[in-house]
C-alpha cells in the first residue's frame, strides 16, 4: 500500500506542461504544448527560429504569461508566479552577465535577492567559481572575458541558487563552432555532477544530439515528436522530423500494396517502386512518404537487379569528407537522391570510383525505408 | 593614454578631419578665456576701452608689464562674493536635482514606450526649442505675474481672495530654471536608458529581483554616466545663468551672471567683471574635468555599458 503509493509518486512528472497556447495578437507562438520532463531530465527544445521553442522557454521562466495551460513543477502550479518567484533560473542567450558587476559578484547576484547570510553566499560563490573553473576570474568584469568563459559564468550565475529547474537559452550559440564542439561535453558533465533538471532551447541538432537525454522537435508552435536522440533519429514520425534531424531522401506516392509484411509506395520520382519490409495501417491509395537516409544508400556501378527500391542515375555532385563521400545521383525523373558512400567501398570492391556524369545504380534494403504519412 | 596613442596611429588626413573642431574650440573658446584673463589683470581706465594695458614698452627699450591682482583681491576679502559664488554653486545644484528626479522617469518611460511613440515624445521634450528662450520666460512671467494668468483664474473661479505670490521669489526662480534646463537632463538620460539591454532586467527578475530591487541594482548603477552627463549639462551653464534669475528670480537672489552684469554694465568695470568670470570658470573646471574624465573612459571602452 505504502509501496505504491511511493511508486505512483516517483513515477509522476517532476515537470508537467500541460496543453500551453502561447497568442500574440492574431499570431499563435505555442499552440497546446502537453510535454512531462523527468527529475534529472537533459531536455532539448529543437527547432528553427520562429517555431516557438524560445516562447514556450520563456514562458517556463515566467517572462511571458500562457494565454491557456498550466505548468506544474515538483507539484507546484507555477503557472501565474512572477519569474523572480519561480524556482527556476535561466541562463540566457548571449548570456545576460551585468557589465558592472564583478565575476563575483554576477554569480552572487540571486543569492543576495535570497538574504542569504554573507558568509553563506561567499561560500557558495567560490563552490560556482572552482564548478566552472572560473576561481581566477573571480574579480574580472564581463568584458574582460573571452566568450567562452562568459558561458561558463552565466552556468555559474544560473546555478548558483540551486534552482529546481534549469532553464538554458542557445546555451553555446555565441561560440564559435570549434570551441562549441568542445563546450558541449564540458556543459553536459557539468549539469549532469549537479543533477539539475535541463530544458534547453537550441536550434542546432547536433547540439541537442550530443547534449540531451531526451529531444523534441518543434515546428510552427507545435511540439512534433518527442524521444531519444536515436528514437528521433531511426524512426521519425512526420517528413519535417525526417528532414530536420540529419539528411534524409524523401519519396512520395501511393500505396498500391499494403499486406502485414510488406508494403509497395508507387513512387513517380523515382521510376519505380518502393517496398518495405512491414505492413503499415491505413487505407490502400494513401498518400504515404518513404524517407530513406543517404548512409542506407547503396552505390553501384554494374547494373543491379531491377525492382523495387532501386534506380539508375547519373553523379551531379559529389562532396568529399575524407571517410565517407555524398554522391548527388540524378535520378530518370531530375529528382536528386544523396548516397553517402564509405571511401573504402571503392578500393575493397577493386573500383575506380564514378565520378561527374558516370552512370552508377543506387539502391537500398528494403528493411531501411521510413514510412511517414504526415 | 589611449587616445593619444590612438591619435597618433591616425593617417595625416583624418588627423586633418579631427584638427578642425579642435581648430574652433582654440579660436572661439580658448583665445576669449586669454582675453577675459588678461583684462581681468588690468585696471578699470576712463578710455575706449575702458582699461588699462598690461604692457608699456617705455622709453630705452624696457617693457614693463604690470599685472593687477587687486581684482582678485577684492573678490577674496569680500564675502559678498564668496556668498554670491556660494549662492549660484546652490541654484545650480538644487536646479539639477530637481531636474534629475523629475527628468529621470521621464526619459525612462520615454525610452520603455514602442519606437513608434517614442519619436512624438522627443519631438515634445524638444518643442520648446522652437520658440526662443526670452520668450518662454516672458511667457512664464505673463503666467505668474501678480494680476498672471494663474492669479486672475483662481481669483474668478472663487478660489482665492488675493493673488498668491507666485513671482519674484524662490518658487519662481526654480520653477522657471527646472522649466528651461529639464531638456538637457532627460536627452542624455534618454540616449543611456534606450541603449540599456532588456535582458539584463529580465535576468535579475529571473534571479528572484523584483522590479524596484532591479531599478537600483541593474538599471539605476547602468545609467550613471547619463546621470553624470545630463547633471552636468545642467549645472555647468546653470552656474552662470543670468536671464531667469534677473527676470522671475527675487530680489535677494544672489547669481554670479546678476554680479557680472552689474559690474560690466553698471559700474563700466571690466576688469572686475573679467576676474568675476575668470574665477567662475576655474570653479567649473572642477566638475568639466570629472565630465571629461568620464567621457574618456567611454571612449576608451571602460564605461559601464
Amino acid at each position: 500500500m505504502v509501496d505504491a503509493a511511493k511508486q505512483s509518486a516517483s513515477e509522476k512528472p517532476y515537470l508537467s506542461i500541460a496543453n500551453i497556447v502561447k497568442k500574440f495578437g492574431d499570431t499563435t507562438a505555442v499552440d497546446g504544448v502537453t510535454l512531462d520532463i523527468q527529475r534529472k531530465e537533459i531536455f532539448a527544445l529543437l527547432g528553427s527560429s520562429g517555431c516557438g521553442k524560445s516562447t514556450l522557454l520563456r514562458m517556463l521562466a515566467g517572462m511571458e504569461r500562457p494565454t491557456a495551460g498550466q505548468i506544474i513543477l515538483d507539484g507546484q502550479d507555477i503557472t501565474k508566479l512572477a519569474p523572480y518567484d519561480r524556482p527556476i533560473n535561466m541562463m540566457f542567450q548571449s548570456y545576460a552577465l551585468f557589465p558592472h558587476m564583478s565575476v563575483a559578484d554576477n554569480i552572487a547576484f540571486g543569492l543576495k535577492q535570497d538574504k542569504m547570510p554573507k558568509g553563506e553566499i561567499d561560500a557558495r560563490v567560490a563552490e560556482m567559481l572552482d564548478l566552472v573553473q572560473m576561481r581566477k576570474y573571480a574579480n574580472r568584469k564581463p568584458y574582460q572575458l573571452s566568450g567562452g568563459q562568459q558561458q561558463r559564468v552565466a552556468l555559474a550565475r544560473s546555478l548558483a541558487k540551486r534552482p529546481k529547474l534549469l532553464l538554458l537559452d542557445e546555451p553555446l550559440g555565441a561560440l564559435d563552432k570549434k570551441l562549441r564542439q568542445q563546450t558541449q561535453l564540458e556543459l553536459v558533465n557539468t549539469l549532469e555532477s549537479v543533477g539539475v533538471t535541463c530544458i534547453m532551447v537550441t536550434h542546432d541538432q547536433e547540439e541537442a544530439m550530443t547534449m540531451a537525454t531526451r529531444i523534441g522537435i518543434m515546428s510552427e508552435g507545435q511540439l512534433l515528436q518527442v524521444g531519444t536522440p536515436a528514437e528521433i533519429y531511426d524512426y521519425p514520425n512526420c517528413r519535417f522530423t525526417a528532414e530536420f534531424i540529419g539528411d534524409t531522401n524523401l519519396f512520395t506516392g501511393p500505396v498500391v500494396v499494403d499486406e502485414p509484411d510488406r508494403v509497395e509506395i508507387e513512387a513517380a520520382e523515382l521510376g519505380g517502386r518502393i517496398w518495405i519490409d512491414h505492413g503499415i495501417t491505413g487505407p490502400k491509395g494513401m498518400q504515404v512518404w518513404a524517407s530513406i537516409r543517404p548512409e542506407d544508400v547503396r552505390v553501384d556501378r554494374d547494373p543491379v537487379a531491377a525492382g523495387p527500391n532501386a534506380a539508375k542515375g547519373s553523379v551531379a555532385e559529389i562532396a568529399y569528407f575524407g571517410s565517407y563521400s555524398v554522391y548527388h545521383v540524378k535520378l530518370g525523373s531530375g529528382k536528386v537522391l544523396k548516397a553517402m558512400v564509405p571511401v573504402n567501398r571503392w578500393h575493397e570492391a577493386n573500383l575506380e570510383p564514378p565520378t561527374w556524369g558516370d552512370q552508377v545504380y543506387v539502391s537500398w534494403r528494403a528493411d531501411m525505408p521510413v514510412v511517414l504519412t504526415r | 593614454m589611449n587616445i593619444q596613442r590612438l591619435f597618433k596611429r591616425l593617417k595625416p588626413g583624418r588627423g586633418a578631419v579631427i584638427s578642425v573642431p579642435y581648430f574652433w574650440l582654440l579660436l572661439f573658446f580658448l583665445v576669449p578665456f586669454f582675453i577675459v584673463l588678461k583684462i581681468s589683470f588690468a585696471e578699470q581706465d576712463l578710455a575706449i576701452p575702458p582699461f588699462t594695458s598690461l604692457m608699456n614698452l617705455e622709453e630705452g627699450g624696457l617693457l614693463h608689464l604690470t599685472l593687477n591682482l587687486g581684482n582678485f583681491d577684492f573678490i577674496l576679502s569680500d564675502d559678498f562674493y564668496a556668498k554670491t559664488y556660494l549662492s549660484s554653486l546652490q541654484t545650480a545644484l538644487f536646479t539639477t536635482l530637481m531636474c534629475l528626479l523629475l527628468g529621470y522617469p521621464i526619459a525612462y518611460a520615454i525610452a520603455r514606450t514602442d519606437p513608434a511613440r517614442r519619436n512624438v515624445l522627443l519631438m515634445l521634450v524638444m518643442l520648446p526649442f522652437w520658440t526662443s528662450f526670452l520668450l518662454r520666460v516672458y511667457a512664464w512671467m505673463g503666467l505668474l505675474n501678480e494680476n498672471g494668468l494663474i492669479n486672475s483664474f483662481l481669483l474668478a473661479i472663487g478660489v482665492i481672495n488675493e493673488p498668491l505670490m507666485l513671482f519674484h521669489n524662490d518658487f519662481s526662480l526654480y520653477l522657471v530654471m527646472v522649466y528651461a534646463y529639464l531638456p538637457f537632463m532627460i536627452l542624455p538620460l534618454f540616449s543611456h536608458l534606450v541603449k540599456m539591454d532588456g535582458r539584463l532586467l529580465e535576468a535579475a527578475s529571473d534571479l528572484g529581483a523584483g522590479p524596484i530591487k532591479a531599478f537600483f541594482t541593474i538599471t539605476l548603477p547602468l545609467s550613471k554616466n547619463g546621470i553624470i552627463a545630463g547633471s552636468m549639462m545642467v549645472f555647468i551653464p546653470a552656474v552662470g545663468e543670468f536671464v531667469i534669475p534677473e527676470l522671475v528670480g527675487g530680489p535677494d537672489t544672489l547669481m554670479i551672471g546678476k554680479v557680472l552684469w552689474n559690474e560690466f554694465f553698471d559700474n563700466n568695470n571690466w576688469p572686475m567683471a573679467a576676474a568675476v568670470a575668470t574665477v567662475m570658470v576655474l570653479l567649473l573646471i572642477v566638475p568639466i574635468a570629472f565630465l571629461h574624465r568620464f567621457e574618456t573612459r567611454q571612449l576608451e571602452g571602460k564605461g559601464n555599458d
